[in-house]
Parts: structure tokens; sequence; C-alpha cells
């Protein structure tokens, strides 16, 4: 086997498409078509320019924090809530799946007992995420079997600069407005 | 004698006041015109604080530019064991230094009579008159491609002492492309120079400022074919894009400045932006009537009609100083339009271009200038 030549190649011929572009002296002339170029590009500066003059938004972009898109989508997963008894307790029973479930393990709980409640005796005393590591994919709120939380719509204030200040505590995430909050087919718990 | 001294140590000041102002703007205006070009809106982040109050000063992303610099001083000045220490270490300055000497000798306003500006300073002034140059050189556009030929020095240093073979690369592009264009840019301006009859830029700049019929005697009107292979080739020897060869990012990471760090590659970013502003301010010198508006002298305007408007003397000056920095600016941004509208060149290309392009339409251009020239004056 050692002995046997490479099988010989046909030199490469590179293939020539019917609807290859040719260029005619025009555009061989080089000078006319960056012209051209230059018009256009300068005609998108000009248009945009002149809409910012006059105090119009000449730009396609979003300022992300402080702007956020008419069209941004109706289920997107944004911030968490955590859901609300009646009275105002969580609706949390801290039995931990959701941190379980979390695949970027952000969640941390803290569960404490609660004597004069002897239906839900476990609570959350401690109830946090990690902004700077969650991935919003949905999954704690899969995977909650008290309807305890819920993810809004939007990502209210939390891009920072620093990452300590991303975490957000239980209070922070009390903030349930049932009235607004995230349409699901059902409705909160009641008692 | 000692009027003299402050006069151009007045100069000097404004010289490189602007030069560094353009530098540190242009990084700006080239970023936002960018994003202007594109639809988005580019850099709006970086503010300034009033100390003690929350008020952010913003003013449209402006701060970017010192941000820039602030970051550049503060980094880590990472130093390779570089071939040639000297060298490698000298390169920077030599790339930056005949940038900002160029300005030495182009005219940013006509003759300043201080005499005549206050009666205070007539006293002292008497009737002195300085031109508005730092040197008035008779051979002022042969310093002018000295100096340009010396910065071709200071890339080619920097590839060959980094001891590194990306940056070799690019230093012998740089090598090769910035000769060949600045022969080019030598044949666009000798057709100039023929109807001119001189390589003293004042004396091209005044000679700009008459009329042929009711066109403004600029060069571009003389020679329009030379201002546009000038431009092209003066970018070229820019090293930016469509010609950026030299520092190619996607093939040579950042070609002959690919070992510098901190302030020592800020410095290349610098002579570059500031070029910019120095070709910008060839270009108005050369082909667009220099300080002066068209029709415009040193004593105010001569309209095409016969008839004349007196401008008093400080109005002559501040109009003049402020009309060259306009059509410097102008064309500044003309040159970022370019910059952000064509793709870059094959590296033979690039030199095909200058050695089967741009050198024989300049060579043809100045042969009808020759031409022409003598047929008017036979």
């Amino acid at each position: 086997m050692s002995g046997r030549p490479p099988p010989a190649r046909a030199p490469y011929v590179r293939r020539r498409y019917w609807n290859e572009p040719e260029m005619g002296w025009w555009e061989r002339a080089y000078l006319f078509e960056i012209l051209r170029g230059l018009v256009i590009t300068g005609g998108v500066f000009l248009r945009n320019m002149g809409k910012w003059v006059t105090g119009r938004k000449g730009a396609l972009t979003t300022y992300y924090p402080e702007e956020t898109r008419p069209d941004y989508a109706r289920h997107n997963r944004g911030k968490h809530v955590l859901t609300q008894r009646p009275d105002g307790r969580p609706q949390c029973v801290a039995c931990n799946m959701c941190a379980t479930v979390c695949p970027a393990k952000v969640i941390e709980i803290e569960a404490a007992f609660d004597p004069d409640d002897p239906a839900h005796h476990k609570y959350p005393s401690r109830f946090e995420i990690d902004y700077s590591r969650c991935v919003f994919c949905g999954l704690c709120v899969e995977a909650c079997p008290e309807d305890a939380i819920r993810m809004e719509k939007e990502v209210p204030d939390l891009p920072s600069h620093d990452r300590l200040r991303m975490w957000l505590g239980r209070e922070e995430l009390l903030t349930w407005k049932p009235a607004s909050d995230v349409a699901k087919p059902y409705g909160p718990k009641h008692g | 004698m000692i009027q003299d001294l402050v006069v151009y140590a007045l100069y000097i000041a404004y010289a490189i006041a602007v030069l560094m102002t353009f530098g540190l703007v242009l990084t700006w205006v080239e970023r936002k015109q960018a994003a202007v070009m594109s639809d988005r809106i580019g850099a709006n982040r970086a503010y300034l604080r009033i100390p003690f109050t929350q008020v952010k000063l913003v003013w449209w992303g402006l701060f970017h530019g010192m941000a820039d610099g602030i970051k550049m001083l503060l980094k880590e000045d990472f130093r390779p064991k570089p071939y040639d220490w000297y060298a490698y270490m000298v390169a920077p300055w030599v790339v930056f230094t005949p940038v900002l000497l160029v300005f030495a000798v182009i005219p940013f306003g006509g003759t300043l009579v201080p005499g005549q500006l206050s009666p205070a300073l007539a006293g002292w002034f008497g009737e002195r008159s300085y031109p508005m140059q730092i040197a008035r050189l008779d051979a002022g556009l042969l310093m002018v491609f000295a100096f340009g030929g010396v910065s071709v020095i200071g890339a080619m240093l920097a590839g060959w002492s980094s001891s590194n073979k990306f940056s070799l690369l690019g230093a012998l592009r740089a090598g090769s492309q910035m000769i060949s264009y600045e022969l080019v840019l030598a044949l666009t301006l000798l057709g100039l120079i023929l109807i001119y009859g001189t390589v003293d830029l004042t004396d091209i700049v005044r000679q700009q400022s008459g009329t042929i019929g009711a066109l403004p005697a600029w060069g571009i009107v003389y020679q329009p074919f030379a201002a546009t292979l000038f431009l092209a080739a003066a970018i070229a020897e820019n090293k930016r894009i469509p010609f950026d060869l030299p520092e190619a990012e996607s093939e040579l990471i950042s070609g002959y400045f690919t070992e510098y760090s901190a302030m020592k590659m800020g410095l290349f970013m610098f002579a570059e932006f500031i070029e910019i502003a120095i070709i910008a301010a060839l270009f108005t010198t050369l082909f667009l009537g220099g300080y002066n508006l068209p029709y415009m002298h040193d004593g105010g305007f001569t309209l095409p009609g016969g008839r004349e408007i007196a401008m008093s003397h400080g109005a002559v000056v501040v109009t003049q100083v402020v009309v060259f920095l306009a059509k410097v600016f102008l064309l500044c941004s003309f040159q970022i339009l370019i910059r952000w509208s064509l793709p870059r060149f094959r590296y033979d290309q690039v030199l095909k271009f200058a050695w089967k392009f741009m050198f024989p339409l300049a060579l043809a251009n100045l042969i009808v200038t020759v031409i022409v020239v003598w047929a008017l004056r036979a």
C-alpha cells in the first residue's frame, strides 16, 4: 500500500454561474460607483441627521433601560414576583422546588416556622434572587406547586454597574399587582 | 523682536490646540457619524457629573473622547521583549511628531496686523504684519512631503522592532503602500504647482482668492481630477479604510502596532486622527481656497460683478480663521464618510490601484496640464 500515488486530481476550475455580475466600463472606472455609494451613505446620514436636528429620533436603536419597545413580547419573562395571600403574606411555602430546578442556581430561600398558620406553617423568611446570573428561563414558575412565583413582563431597573446590587430580596419581590401583573388563565388562590 | 516672539508663540499654541482638539473631537465625530450613517445612536453614555449634584452632563457622548484618553493613560503599559528596545520606544513618536510638524507650514489665516486690531496694540506693534502661519517657507509644499515621508519610518521601526510576525507584515505593507502612494500624491500636485508657479503655500492660497470668470480661482476648479486623486492618495497615505491594509484587523490583528499598548498605542491612533485633520487642511489649502471664502481676500469681498465689500481687519481675521476651521472640519467629515462607506481592498489590489490606475492617471493629468499651461503661456 505504500507505493501507491495519490489519485490524480483535476485542476481546480472556478465554476461560472449564469448570472455572474459583469463589470462594464462604468464600474471599472471605479470613481462613479464610489460616488454613488457615497451619495447613498451620505443620504442616509443627512436624513437621520435631519431627524435628530429637528428633535426626532433618527435611529432604530432603543435606549435600553430608559426605553422599551412597544412591541415587547406579551409573555416576555422578566423580573420575578412573589404572589401574596389576601393578608399580604407570601404564598410561598419555602419548599425549595424553584431553587432546585433553577439551572443557574440563583434562588436562595431560608425557611421559617409560622405557628399561627396551621395550614402553611413554613414560610420563607429570606427569598433572594441573583439577577446577575438569572437566565430568565421561567423554570421556577413552572416548578412552583403553589403558584407563588410568577414573572413580570418588564425588567425594571435591574441593569446595574454593581453585581451586588442585582440581588433582589423578599420585599422587592413582593410587589404583586394582581390587576396588571402576569396574565395567567387562572386567578390567584384565595385563602 | 519680542512682539514677533509673542505672536509666533500664540500661533504655535493655536496650532497645537487646534490639532489636539481635532484629534480628540474626531474620535467622537467618527463614531457618531458612523452611527448616524447606519441608523444607530452611537456613543452616548459617558458623562461628567457636576460635583455635589446629580446633574450629569452627557452632551451627546462628547466626553467619550476624554474617557478614551484617560483609559489609554491608565492602562497597563505592557512591554514585550522587543528586538530593538530603542527603536520600539521611539517609533510612536516618529509617527506622531511629523504629523504635527506638517501643520507648521499650512496658513490658517491671512495676514495679521495686530496694530489695526485695537489702539492699545497699535502702540506696541506699530505697522508690523504677520502672515498667519507658523513658518512661512518658500518650500512649504516640499516640507509637507518631507515630513509626510518621515512617518513611514516610524511605521517600519514599530514593525521591525516589536519581534512579532504580524507587526512585521504590517510594517512591510505600510512601507510599500505609503511609498507607492506618496509618489502619486506628489505627481497629482505637480500640475497644481505648474499652474501656480510656486510651492509657497501662502502664495498658493493668495492666488486662489482671485476668480476665473464667475468661479472662484480655487485649485479644485483648475484641477478637479488632481483633487480627486490627491484625496484618494492622501487617505491611502493615512492608512485608513479602504486602504487600511497595514493594520487590517481581520488579517494582522492590528498590524505594525500590535505590540503596543496604553498611550504608545494611543499615540498611533492619535496620529492617525490628527492626520485626518492635516489632510483636510492640506486639501483646503491647495484645492479649496485655503482660509478664504469665495471672492474674499485680505481686504474684504470683491464680488464677480465688481462690487466691493470692505471689512474691518478684525472681522477679516476672524472670518478667515473660522472659515479655515469649517472647511477642514467638513473635509474631515467627508473622509469619515468615505471610511464608513467603502470596503477594504485586497493587498495586491491596493498596489495595483496605485501603480496601474492612479499613477498613469496622475501622469496623464500632469501631461495635459503641461500642454495647456504651455499653450496658454506661448
